[in-house]
């Protein structure tokens, strides 16, 4: 394209002037906490690394309030990402079904019996390993 | 030629998308609240965290859910109106995302059982 293009001002609080607009703002967000919670893991990796004392040492510090607020502020997050995600999903891809189109509601169910499966699966092993 | 890109951090970020959302939850209720609780020893967690199956998994929440922040934290800073960073923003952001995976796999690798 060539000249001049016209480009309509946008003002950067547009997502505060609606709700709809709000609750999408929060959605992106949300994956601000989930990346930050990635890094917290590569920490706990590198302090694992380390060898069992300086390991202790980090998961002591779990236990300190400040971390307790902030696994709760990334779970708040965690747990809107993942409902919103989950109901996103049949917008993003099409499942067929023959010549029918698997329904909206069908995929989003999956979505969440997958996701208490899976949740209840990690909980069961780590805790079996625990006890084992 | 960014056209042709978008493809590969569309699928990362797709993929983190689904990683994240499906057991960040439960995750964060392990570090956050079980091993402050007491319902997992600190020593149990420990021996968990070397085994190959639990480093895959930590493999799995770590990289792909940095690419699914980098790509929405572009597209909503653009949308707050950086719109005329965006190149910087993108090598910025995914360029964290990939330093970052790849210290992440260093680290797993290095943590032997």
């Amino acid at each position: 394209m060539t000249g001049k293009q016209y480009v309509r001002p946008v003002q950067s609080n547009w997502w505060l002037q609606k709700r709809s607009y709000t609750l999408f703002m929060v959605r992106e967000l949300t994956s601000a906490f989930i990346a930050g919670y990635s890094i917290f893991l590569i920490v706990m990796v590198y302090w694992a690394s380390q060898g069992n004392e300086p390991f202790t040492r980090f998961c002591d510090g779990l236990k300190s309030p400040l971390s307790i607020l902030l696994h709760l502020l990334v779970l708040a997050a965690a747990l809107y990402h993942s409902i919103t995600w989950f109901n996103l999903t049949p917008k993003i891809m099409a499942f067929w079904r023959g010549e029918e189109k698997v329904s909206d509601g069908a995929i989003q169910g999956a979505n969440f019996v997958l996701w208490l499966l899976a949740s209840a699966v990690v909980a069961g092993i780590v805790f079996a390993v625990a006890r084992g | 030629m960014a056209k042709t890109k978008e493809p590969i951090w569309w699928s990362l970020f797709g993929a983190g998308g689904m990683i994240s959302a499906v057991l960040t939850p439960i995750t964060v209720i392990l570090t956050g609240i079980a091993i402050p609780a007491g319902l997992l020893s600190i020593e149990a967690f420990d021996r968990l965290i070397h085994h190959p199956l639990a480093r895959l998994y930590l493999f799995l929440l770590i990289v792909f859910p940095l690419f699914h922040g980098a790509h929405r934290l572009l597209f909503t800073l653009v949308d707050l109106g950086l719109k005329g960073m965006r190149g910087t923003l993108a090598v910025v952001l995914y360029g964290s995302a990939i330093v970052l995976s790849i210290l992440a796999i260093v680290l797993l690798i290095r943590l032997s059982p």
